[in-house]
């Protein structure tokens, strides 16, 4: 801080307070006052509805206390409050154990990518997006493209992420990401190549989390999965200097030197799809598709990947204080066979409404 | 089924690398252990218990932080997974209400990768942890499981073979208990707590019989892992006069 000469100090001091054009000469005592007075009774017309939505949906004629507690409870001793919905076999949000939240698939959310997808599963929202550009494939493996994947959890996704304090989960997610579906054999990376030696795609395949409430890989491996099914590669020629470039549409007529390279194939053959649950073990509970506040309270994690074949992609539990036993393993497994079958329909749902479009 | 599988370092199938596990072996740190299965060797280190705790982590448990530093090149995101892996498997098998509000750190050096190198990594670890007296609730052995193109399930593969390899799991297993009491190994529901898992991590594609095959495997092996834990931590034990017994 610089330091100014005596006579200026009086105006230092003035212009470092923060100045109210509304108030005026309203001295900070009079702000104080307005400023609590207003709250206390905005609080006091939020609370009041509050509290007359607790009453009506309710139907307990027991005195409002305890009713204000429900909330208070939830967060002193979240474990209990879980459980005791857990003895029920019940969750908070009214789910059956083994059910996954109400999942849903958007096409094309991103017009100017080649493919996209944007996926919600219960509040996780991903937004995938794939874009190709034409690179030369390094020698090793001279008729294959290569994919890159990113995962990124921007702040806009959750209170604990801020841009000095990156999430802890974001690196891992998106190497879990990458393995599995480079391991799944979902591409086939000779499909990318387009002059063998010469020029072959990039894909670059970028997932945002929009809004993280837990179960984020599964949300992504769906978003992903789906980015890359709605894929339409673009349409390359090779120019004068032969090299390989894209032919925008409005160019199409009255060029009959550039022969498009790759008129016919537009569209990638995914030959197994992976799709993924996460679930939860706790004691002898198992929970499918966990909301973040689940995820924080009872910490054992199992992600179990399937292709559409049923064979087993990834099983992924890092730790976690209760032990996996195998039929804690084949349970989870038999959900995530279940879990397959719906996320299918889905995405089948999902194309063919784009297809009619 | 005799299963003629030519390794290149003529083991059998079930057979693992020289296992060697020195402790004590870092003056500054307050624990410290090498662990070398065949040519992979890891060095881990443990600082702790330190007083505070990070920002998020809860004040009421003790928290761990891992750090792994790789033999060569910068840090990227294999060991950003490693390090997450490393503490959630480390975290289950820690006290935590014992030292409330205290963070203990344990790095992680590469010395040489020739396969299997996140097992190993968490053999060191937990060696090391016992080395500084951190309190634990049982031991965790790791072991890597390999299935070959045939469908044959070998264990600990070098890095050659790992490559070559259909797919690949890294599992975790909690040491067996000796117990005094003939009746005191836990049993949940007919099976030994020694053979839950607490750590998977598979790659590649695998049909599930396969891996249900391989931790069949993985436990039969870790039985022998954690036998020889046991008799190489007991061996090192300072001879304590004023300790009893």
């Amino acid at each position: 801080m610089t330091s100014h000469s005596q006579p200026s100090v009086l105006w230092q001091r003035r212009s470092t307070r923060r100045y109210n054009p509304f108030l005026g000469f309203f001295s900070d005592y009079h702000l104080g006052l307005f400023v609590g007075l207003s709250l206390f009774y905005s609080l006091e017309v939020v609370l009041g509805n509050k509290t007359l939505k607790k009453m009506v949906s309710a139907n307990v004629s027991g005195d409002l206390s305890s009713e204000m507690e429900v909330d208070a409870f939830r967060r002193l001793f979240p474990l209990r409050y879980h459980e005791r919905f857990l003895l029920d076999s019940i969750r908070p949000d009214a789910r059956p154990l083994g059910r996954a939240r109400d999942t849903s698939l958007a096409l094309g959310a991103v017009a100017s990518a080649d493919g996209s997808a944007l996926a919600k599963i219960g509040c996780t929202t991903m937004l995938a997006a794939v874009k190709m550009e034409v690179m030369t494939p390094p020698k090793e493996s001279p008729d294959e493209g290569s994919i890159a994947i990113e995962f990124y959890m921007p702040p806009i996704c959750s209170p604990l992420v801020r841009p000095g304090r990156p999430a802890e989960e974001a690196p891992v997610v998106s190497k879990q990401l990458s393995d599995t579906i480079l391991s799944s054999g979902m591409i086939n990376l000779k499909e990318l190549s387009l002059v063998s030696g010469k020029a072959a795609w990039m894909a670059y395949l970028d997932i945002y989390c929009l809004d993280a409430d837990g179960s984020l890989f599964d949300a992504a491996l769906l978003a992903a999965v789906a980015a890359f099914s709605h894929l339409r590669i673009p349409v390359v020629s090779l120019n004068e200097e032969g090299r390989v470039v894209v032919v925008s549409e409005e160019n199409e007529e009255g060029k009959s030197e550039k022969e498009p390279v790759n008129k016919g194939k537009r569209k990638l053959t995914l030959s197994s799809l992976p799709f993924s649950l996460t679930c939860i073990l706790h004691k002898n509970y198992i929970l499918a598709d966990p909301t973040a506040e689940e995820e924080s309270i009872m910490e054992t994690l199992v992600t179990v990947v399937l292709d559409s074949s049923g064979q087993l992609v990834s099983l992924y539990k890092p730790g976690g204080p209760v032990l996996a036993y195998a039929s804690a393993v084949q349970d989870c497994i038999a959900l995530t066979r279940q879990r397959v079958k719906e996320l299918k329909s889905i995405l089948n749902e999902a194309i063919s409404d784009m297809e009619v479009d | 089924m005799s299963m003629e599988i030519g390794r290149d370092d003529g083991r059998t199938a079930n057979q693992l690398r020289p296992l060697a596990c020195s402790r004590n072996i870092l003056n500054r740190a307050h624990g410290s252990a090498s662990w070398s299965q065949g040519d992979t060797k890891v060095l881990a280190a443990v600082y702790g218990p330190k007083a505070g705790t990070k920002k998020n982590e809860n004040p009421e448990k003790a928290c761990i932080e891992v750090v792994w530093k790789p033999k060569t090149g910068q840090i990227g995101k294999p060991e950003k997974e490693y390090e997450v892996i490393l503490k959630r498997t480390l975290k289950s098998i820690c006290l935590l209400n014992i030292n409330p509000n205290t963070t203990t750190s344990i790095i992680i050096q590469v010395v040489s990768d020739d396969g299997a190198l996140l097992p190993c990594a968490i053999n060191a670890a937990c060696a090391a942890l016992v080395d500084a007296a951190i309190p634990l609730k049982h031991l965790a052995v790791a072991i890597c499981c390999c299935l070959t193109e045939s469908g044959y399930v070998i264990l600990d593969p070098t890095k050659v073979e790992e490559q070559k390899m259909k797919a690949f799991a890294y599992l975790v297993f909690p040491n067996s208990a000796i117990s005094i009491i003939p009746e005191g190994s836990s049993h949940m529901e007919g099976e030994l707590m020694e053979h839950g898992i607490i750590t998977s991590v598979t790659h590649g594609v695998m049909s599930v019989d396969d891996y249900l095959h391989c931790l069949e495997r993985g436990q039969a092996a870790s039985t022998k892992m954690s036998a020889f834990l046991r008799r190489s931590l007991q061996s090192q034990a300072p001879n304590d006069s004023s300790r009893a017994g």
